[in-house]
């Protein structure tokens, strides 16, 4: 059962069509990349997977159905602008929206209190929100997004406005969630972070999909003809490269188009230089993303 | 658990835990029990003497010598204006006043004073009055008959069943300050519940908490769980006022008396009053939760709120106009109108009554009310919910509630 499936999905709002006929899946199991520039449609997609928007067309199934009561208690949404009540105390807080998810009280805190205990954050619990630093706030309100234990995830830029301690604590905590089997959508502009954590991705600009599917196939498919080296000594004259490219720490290689970066790695070896580093010129997903968003516009 | 009622025990126990809400609830037995706390204490003090007041008088017309002390007045009399002008300046009399010789035909009499007054002093008045009228009838009638002329009427007017028994309720002021202070803090309460509603509804709009929430519960769930939340709070509300109101009468009555010995509570007083509240709660709890469904933000919200949150005072403004004009069908309209029907039944009831008819009408017109609203509230969230940014025209509001 695939953990969520979008069908040719349409929404359009007066001045705009903020998504167009969008497809696409999200296996049990996999770290998906929602990724695309502001105004894309990232948002638009996701609140329509959610069912606070109602599509013009098309169809959503997430968890194998149409999204109701009982899946609503399977999935967990981190929205991008994050919000809890700050009057509230923070246990009090998780434990009543972990409540609304189908988690009985005792339950509830139980594993709050664990949760915090995991993210370092215990000291707080009786502490209300208005107290806590957006960091902090944004670290309680992942915890209400996955204190309920569900299958998938769903995450809107979830590492904006987080320090790298916290940045790395939250990843760690995805990659075990995803280790366990749940299905992790991200929604972010963040290249480094998709590239780092999730297998698969769907790229989207203004609300159609450009790039969809293995992430590094995709990478693979941008790959270009050089290689990237860093030797000590003269490099002179190397069969099959038609240009240089010197950088700080390493000079690129153009190879033509019938060499290959073994028959270059071995001309170097056979002559005796000295290799630091030599690498496939792979463009990183960022490059990838200005190149195609670029083109598209 | 239910998920609604999961959202009502949350929004129940936020509210009661509202400072406001504490303060709203509590000030009425508070303040009752403050008042007669501070009689008490100033009523077991002797009670203060009252001083005599001196007040000179020229008889020019001859014949008023008898009758110089009216209760707490002493008049003294002076042969010419002149002395009883220098007395005055002396203050020796606090003030004076002359009995010019036409005076049976006029019935003028000119007083002199040094204080600026409005008017005259009603017991100064009354005393001047009686001193004329007992010399004027000095040996013509007997004393008795003196007196009666003075205080011709105590009226007494009992008030009976249509079997011609006495009836419980007599009517009067004392029948109608309980519903008239119960009506206002009703109102009061209406007022701030509506504001609370909205302003939560667009806390949570604006803190985009409302995602979270409706990732869990839907948009029905949540608005009607809302609602009822803030009727049972409503409901705590009132039965805290009900149950000290009995007991504060009884209270005032036996330890200060006069008035307080007069209020009655009119017949179905404490029914109507429980079932009005949490009516007229859940009513403008579902008129707020549209409000909020439309309004971007509590700021943006508040204003439109406050038009039936106004509207609600209506019954009060007129309640001079409803103790003269009692059955005017003016008040029929506002006691089924649901925004004004709980407090101008709350002021009938106290007044004259209302007609069994008019009643169940009301209480129709409410509960439909209210479920219409709540209907038509959570369309418009459903419609509005991710509307952050400017609140649409009301022609746009009516053709999207329509298109659904």
């Amino acid at each position: 059962m695939l953990a969520v499936e979008v069908n040719h999905v349409v929404k359009s709002f007066t001045d705009k069509v903020a998504v167009d006929d969008l497809s696409f899946s999200v296996a049990q199991g996999e770290m998906f990349g929602l990724i695309g520039p502001n105004g894309a449609g990232k948002t638009t997609t996701i609140r329509m997977m959610m069912d606070i928007l109602k599509p013009d067309s098309g169809e959503v199934t997430i968890l194998g159905e149409k999204l109701n009561e009982a899946t609503k208690d399977r999935l967990g949404y981190l929205p991008e602008e994050r919000g809890l009540y700050k009057k509230l105390k923070v246990l009090d807080s998780i434990v009543y929206l972990a409540s609304l998810k189908g988690v009985d009280r005792h339950s509830a805190t139980e594993k709050a209190n664990e949760l915090l205990t995991q993210t370092g954050m215990s000291a707080s619990k009786n502490k209300k929100i208005e107290a806590l630093s957006r960091g902090m706030g944004q670290i309680i309100q992942f915890i209400v997004t996955i204190i309920h234990d569900p299958q998938l995830l769903i995450l809107d830029e979830p590492f904006a406005g987080l320090d790298p301690v916290n940045t790395e604590l939250l990843k760690g905590m995805l990659a075990d969630l995803r280790n366990q089997g749940k299905a992790v959508i991200l929604s972010t502009h963040q290249m480094n972070q998709v590239e780092e954590l999730c297998d698969r991705i769907l790229m989207i600009n203004n609300g159609q999909g450009i790039l969809y599917g293995d992430l590094r196939e995709i990478k693979a498919r941008y790959r270009g003809n050089s290689v990237l080296l860093d030797s000590e000594g003269e490099l002179g004259e190397i069969p099959g490269v038609t240009g240089k490219r010197t950088h700080k720490d390493y000079t690129e290689l153009m190879l033509d188009g019938t060499t290959t970066p073994q028959q270059v790695l071995a001309h170097l070896i056979s002559h005796g230089m000295v290799i630091n580093r030599f690498e496939v010129a792979t463009p990183s997903l960022n490059e990838i993303f200005l190149k195609e968003v670029g083109k598209k516009s | 658990m239910n998920k609604t009622l999961l959202i009502f025990r949350h929004e129940f126990l936020h509210m009661i835990k509202r400072k406001g809400f504490i303060i709203l609830t509590l000030i009425v037995p508070v303040l009752a029990l403050i008042g007669i706390g501070v009689f008490q204490l100033v009523s077991t003090d002797e009670p203060p003497l009252v001083e005599t007041v001196t007040i000179g008088y020229v008889d020019e017309a001859f014949g008023f010598d008898q009758y110089t002390t009216q209760g707490y007045i002493e008049l003294v009399r002076f042969d010419m204006p002149g002395d009883a002008t220098a007395a005055l300046i002396n203050g020796d009399v606090s003030e004076y006043f002359v009995i010019p010789s036409d005076y049976l035909s006029t019935g003028v009499i000119n007083r002199y004073t040094l204080e600026r007054q409005l008017e005259t002093p009603p017991a100064i008045a009354t005393g001047i009055k009686n001193f004329l009228t007992s010399n004027m009838l000095a040996g013509k009638v007997p004393p008795e008959t003196v007196y009666r002329i003075e205080a011709p009427l105590g009226l007494v007017t009992t008030r009976l069943t249509e079997t011609g028994e006495v009836a419980t309720e007599q009517g009067g002021y004392g029948n109608v300050i309980i519903p008239a202070i119960f009506g206002l803090l009703l109102a009061l309460s209406l007022q701030a519940a509506s504001l609370y509603m909205v302003e939560g509804l667009g806390d949570e709009k604006e803190s985009r908490l409302i995602e979270v929430l409706l990732s869990s519960v839907s948009p029905r769930q949540l608005l009607t769980g809302k609602v009822l939340g803030l009727g049972a709070a409503g409901l705590v509300q009132v039965v805290v006022w009900l149950a000290s109101l009995p007991l504060l009468l009884n209270l005032a009555s036996s330890t200060i008396g006069g008035f307080f010995g007069t209020i009655q509570l009119p017949a179905n007083f404490l029914v109507l009053g429980i079932v009005y509240f949490i009516l007229g709660y859940l009513l403008f709890a579902a008129l707020s939760a549209g409000v909020g469904a439309i309004s971007s933000s509590a700021r943006e919200g508040q204003p439109l709120a406050m038009i039936y949150a106004l509207l609600v005072f209506v019954p009060l403004w007129f309640a001079s106009l409803l103790f003269i004009f009692p059955n005017s069908p003016i008040w029929t309209v506002l006691t089924i109108f649901p925004i004004t029907a709980p407090i101008e039944v709350m002021l009938r009831l106290g007044v004259a009554g209302i007609a069994a008819w008019e009643l169940a009408v009301s209480l129709a017109v409410m509960v439909l009310s209210i479920i219409g609203a709540l209907a038509l509230s959570v369309k418009a969230f459903r419609v509005y919910l991710l509307m952050y940014g400017k609140r649409p025209s009301w022609g746009e509001i009516i053709r999207n509630l329509r298109s659904g």
